[in-house]
């Protein structure tokens, strides 16, 4: 692994509260690792678990997926959706001997830029720690 | 072959600062099916609009990427730019390469900018391939409102609704609409009766043409979705037939039992068939089944003996009432928090404490002692008065932690009706701070202090107890620093202002969302102050949180304004966001039916030809459908996908990564 290795990320977020939060990173004009894709998504409960192996499968070295908080959702549950959805999903990738650090789950509201910022700047030097995902990719 | 164009912002500098959009647009030209790509100064202005416009026209192009600021300032910009040059505006996509690039990469040499750009508009060029055109949704309208509460946020939405042209159903659960502004003897800052300017619009909303009232009645049920409600109604039984009475008031003159007054909250009693106040709206009396002995035993009957019109009606029932509408206002206000859990005020215990609402019963000149301020306990004048501010308010501990917004005006108010009444008295506020913000409130309160001589104390008061029929408050006077107690003869309590009870079941029959507190949730505090997340339902007044009157009204005409904008066409355009079923593959495990957190999903039978059933299918309700996905996500078999956000688009954003 080289030191300028720079590791890859997917975000899947929710347009509601994480994916306006992101903006408002932006408008607040504050800087984070550049390391993160976004895919936005109406709600998290929307995500299927086969996007984010489809994701490790197309290079990402980390996922992440966030939303708005518990009680927060706009469409009222579907969060919690995600919520149940994620925690079977964690023990399931935990089995097949996938590193949990490289999966990680959030709530970003519209109005936690910061928290946004501090998150993809945390996972980034996370998942920069484990290195690049070969196992994943030996596999294909 | 798709034929896809590609427009690269450059924000004048924003995004050109830290992007080589020059580059990002030669960079995504070699890929399969770009057939045009540009970068421009300002894409969403109105030259940048039409380069857009001419060629989507002039190179045929199916689809179009905007790599620019986020999707939520301006998509609908570029989608309705789109839509005018023929391209259906759902195969116009955006990637955000502003707010989620170049804004908060700051790197001038332009490297890592242009790379994420990159990677964003090519995510964004395969999904948009997969997009499909879709067309807005129509839905029919029915043009008949629903308003759920007669105080005055809901008589005043549903006459602005009924002037607009609009038929309202007016349902209330008391049998006399007024709400609890009809309680009230005179309103801050101004001094004016509340009945005065209450009672007019009362007999309005009762002799509209177009509003209907169902008093002593309760929403039962609600099923449908925006412009298509179906509601039930429960018209309790009043046991007077409301077309036979002519509200003479005969019977209850006659009736020779008594109890306790709801409407003069304990301070009085009320014939067993009664209406709660004089002014009521209608005037039509109910009886109070419990406590009448010719319902329950069988005995007296009086009433029904003295009735000229024979409108007394025993064998009355409550009856379901079902209607249509296509709209529904929420105003179902507020009540006072239970006063007994505050046992060191001695509510409850000591005969003399009371709370706000029972001291502008006291005040009232139709209240229980027609005006005049005299205790509950001997009916003497008192002498002193000592109010208690923040009574359970601003107390997360044992009340609620927020403020209940009226009490500082309202006590203010309370000190002046009272000296105005009895000039010798000496009235005593405790208080935490004054919280008088609005349009002539601070005046006011400096109006109570400064020349009606009332005596604030900031602190909180420890006890309150009797000693020789008189009833001491012992407080602390944080400003002199000393320990204070006060022989009173009454204490009011101003109590917090909590939602109503049964305020969270409603909401789960509507399907609105509430607080911790049961107040409802607005659909964004500051932006939709009076709309639910659900369509076609809007909210008023004290429901919302403690409000004072002229928030309630303002909200009730608000309410009013949405629903007639939503009334002004014949049909509903919605967006297309929603879910569809592959029937050919659906095998109705109804996983979708339990995670939809909108009840859009329901049971479709398929029959042959002799009208046998052969199988079960999910169906989308396209009204209803709020476009969440949750259902496609717990789709077993992937027999539901979303419109705008199908698994075929995700793929291939996904891959393209």
């Amino acid at each position: 692994m080289s030191e300028n290795w720079e590791p890859r990320i997917m975000a899947f977020v929710c347009n509601w509260c994480t994916y306006a939060g992101a903006d408002l990173a932006g408008t607040s004009r504050m800087e984070y690792k550049p390391n993160v894709r976004i895919i936005r998504f109406p709600c998290t409960g929307r995500i299927d678990p086969l996007f984010i192996i489809k994701a490790f499968e197309n290079g990402a070295d980390g996922v992440l997926v966030s939303g708005c908080h518990p009680g927060d959702c706009h469409y009222t549950t579907g969060n919690y959706h995600a919520r149940r959805r994620w925690i079977g999903f964690k023990n399931l990738m935990e089995f097949v001997g996938i590193d949990t650090g490289r999966l990680h789950f959030s709530w970003v509201s519209a109005s936690e830029a910061g928290k946004w910022v501090d998150l993809i700047n945390r996972i980034t030097e996370e998942v920069k720690k484990l290195g690049p995902f070969l196992e994943y990719r030996r596999l294909k | 072959m798709p034929r896809v164009g590609v427009f690269i912002c450059q924000c004048g500098n924003n995004i050109a600062s830290t992007v080589d959009t020059k580059k990002v647009a030669e960079e995504v030209a070699g890929l399969p099916g770009v057939v045009f790509t540009c970068d421009y100064k300002f894409m969403c202005s109105s030259p940048g609009q039409e380069m857009l416009k001419n060629a989507i026209k002039e190179h045929r192009l199916d689809s179009v990427v905007i790599s620019a600021c986020s999707p939520h300032m301006h998509e609908k910009t570029f989608r309705k730019a789109s839509e005018s040059a023929g391209l259906n505006p759902y195969r116009c996509e955006i990637a955000n390469i502003r707010e989620q690039c170049s804004w908060v990469h700051h790197d001038r040499t332009k490297k890592t900018g242009t790379i994420k750009s990159i990677d964003l508009t090519r995510m964004t060029i395969e999904r948009v391939k997969r997009s499909r055109s879709l067309t807005k949704i129509k839905i029919p309208i029915t043009k008949r409102a629903l308003v759920i509460g007669g105080g005055i946020a809901g008589i005043q939405s549903a006459l602005d609704m009924a002037d607009g042209g609009v038929e309202v159903i007016v349902v209330e659960r008391e049998p006399s609409i007024g709400g609890n502004m009809a309680r009230l003897s005179e309103t801050f800052p101004t001094m004016d009766c509340s009945q005065c300017i209450l009672t007019p619009k009362m007999v309005e909303a009762e002799l509209h043409e177009n509003i209907r009232l169902y008093t002593y009645s309760e929403v039962e049920r609600i099923d449908g979705y925006i412009g298509n409600f179906t509601v039930e109604i429960r018209k309790k039984a009043r046991y007077v037939d409301e077309e036979l009475c002519t509200g003479c008031g005969e019977c209850i003159e006659k009736c020779p039992f008594k109890s306790g007054s709801e409407f003069e909250l304990a301070l009085r009693n009320r014939k067993v068939i009664y209406t709660p106040f004089p002014q009521a709206v209608p005037n039509i009396p109910v009886i109070d089944a419990r406590n009448c002995p010719k319902i329950q035993k069988n005995k007296c009957g009086a009433c029904a003996i003295v009735c000229g019109p024979k409108a007394i009606d025993f064998s009355q029932k409550d009856r379901i009432v079902t209607e249509k509408v296509g709209a529904i206002v929420v105003a179902t206000g507020y009540e006072l928090m239970p006063n007994e859990r505050f046992g060191e005020y001695g509510y409850g215990r000591i005969k003399d404490v009371i709370n706000g609402l029972q001291f502008e019963r006291l005040a009232s000149s139709s209240g229980p002692t027609g005006g005049e301020i005299r205790r509950p306990s001997d009916g003497k004048v008192p002498k002193s008065v000592v109010f208690i501010q923040c009574v359970g308010s601003r107390d997360e501990k044992r009340g609620v932690p927020y403020c209940s917004k009226i009490c500082c005006m309202y006590t203010a108010k309370h000190t002046m009706l009272y000296k105005h009444k009895v000039h010798d008295g000496q009235a005593y506020v405790f208080y935490m701070d004054i919280r008088s913000g609005g349009k002539r409130y601070e005046e006011f309160v400096r109006r109570a202090i400064e020349h009606e001589g009332s005596m604030y104390l900031r602190g909180r008061v420890s006890r309150v107890y009797e000693r020789n029929g008189k009833v001491i408050v012992q407080g602390a006077d944080t400003l002199s620093g000393s320990q204070v107690e006060i022989e009173a003869d009454m204490v009011v309590l101003a109590t917090a202002i909590v939602a109503r009870s049964g305020a969270d079941t409603l909401a789960k029959k509507l399907g609105i969302g509430y607080d911790r507190y049961n107040f409802y949730n607005e659909y964004h505090p500051k932006l939709r102050p009076v709309e639910t997340t659900t369509a076609g339902i809007y909210l008023a007044g004290t429901c919302i949180g403690p409000m004072d009157i002229p928030d309630s009204v303002s909200q009730g005409s608000a309410a009013a304004s949405k629903v007639l904008s939503l009334f002004a066409g014949d049909e509903l355009a919605r967006e297309p966001q929603t879910a569809r079923v592959n029937t050919m593959t659906c095998n109705a495990c109804w996983d979708c039916l339990t995670a939809c957190p909108y009840s859009a999903i329901e049971r479709e039978e398929v029959k042959d030809r002799r009208g046998e059933t052969i199988r079960w299918l999910a169906r989308v309700n396209e009204g209803v459908c709020q476009g969440c996905g949750v259902c496609v996500a717990v789709c077993r078999s992937k027999s539901i996908d979303l419109n705008g956000y199908t698994d075929e688009e995700i793929y291939a954003a996904i891959n393209a990564f």
